[in-house]
């Protein structure tokens, strides 16, 4: 019985979006709530500013970055390192029906806060019962 | 060098979190980049560096105002205090919470002495920088060197 040389299958990476250049990028925690008419993100976002942020919403996919400036020591290095500089991002699939059109959001003091109000249709509705 | 002090449930809180993350990384397919994975939910990361004059640290501490947070130095040491408050709500339901509350206290000892009298913070968009400049005798001196006559 001859034995047959199993052929180890390829190892691939798995595909996912990469920046095009080689900064770290991080992922803000987040808190997702969910309110009787929205679904409101909070995410952690310190170092960016209103205008940095970029929120990207298509197809259910919820897309936030933010661009964080370089503010690392220009001429020495860090005596101590605990936590790297880079851009914010992170891609959510959003399952509730949102009124993309009234998206709306803030950002205070590094934290963005992302309002993603429901369309009418699937806001609860409250059915009276009647009695005759 | 700077020593770091951290309490018990601080060493046992980072090496939750980084088991978290090894178990992550491993069942996900590719490693995932959070940066609070060393810490507690509120202990924030610090960054220090230091230049001629001034030693400098850096926090991220979003969502903090600066009655939330205080600063004390004393001599070498820097002490970093705070607090999140917790706003979860009770008529929401919550996707994710990933955002810790509470208070830390973080203590630092400094390479050199440094003057508390001069000690300025900024915070801005949930970063807290803290320029700390050094005491006159931790400061490097130039020594003239003479050349003596024949």
């Amino acid at each position: 019985m001859t034995t047959m040389a199993i052929e180890k299958p390829a190892e691939r990476e798995i595909a996912r979006t990469e920046p095009t250049w080689n900064r770290p990028q991080f992922r803000p925690n987040v808190d997702i709530l969910e309110r009787p008419d929205e679904l409101t993100v909070l995410a952690d976002m310190p170092g960016t500013s209103a205008e940095d942020v970029n929120i990207q919403f298509e197809n259910g996919t919820l897309k936030l970055h933010g661009k964080v400036k370089d503010r690392e020591p220009q001429e020495t290095g860090y005596v101590l390192q605990e936590y790297g500089v880079g851009d914010f991002h992170r891609t959510f699939q959003v399952s509730e029906i949102i009124d993309a059109a009234r998206i709306s959001a803030e950002y205070e003091d590094g934290v963005l806060i992302l309002h993603l109000p429901k369309t009418e249709a699937v806001k609860p509705r409250k059915i009276a019962v009647k009695t005759n | 060098m700077l020593a770091l002090r951290v309490n018990g449930s601080h060493s046992i809180n980072r090496l939750r979190s980084e088991m978290d993350r090894l178990f992550d990384s491993a069942f996900e397919g590719f490693p995932r980049l959070t940066r609070d994975a060393w810490f507690a939910p509120t202990s924030p990361a610090v960054n220090v560096w230091e230049d001629t004059d001034n030693v400098y640290a850096e926090a991220e501490l979003p969502g903090l105002k600066l009655d939330d947070i205080e600063l004390l130095v004393m001599g070498d040491e820097l002490t970093i205090k705070g607090e999140r408050k917790d706003v979860c709500e009770d008529e929401v339901s919550y996707h994710r919470k990933e955002r810790g509350a509470g208070s830390f206290n973080r203590v630092f000892r400094l390479p050199v002495g440094v003057d508390a009298e001069k000690v300025e913070a900024t915070l801005r968009d949930g970063v807290l920088t803290v320029t700390m400049p050094k005491a006159d005798e931790a400061k490097p001196r130039k020594i003239e060197v003479k050349t003596l006559p024949r």
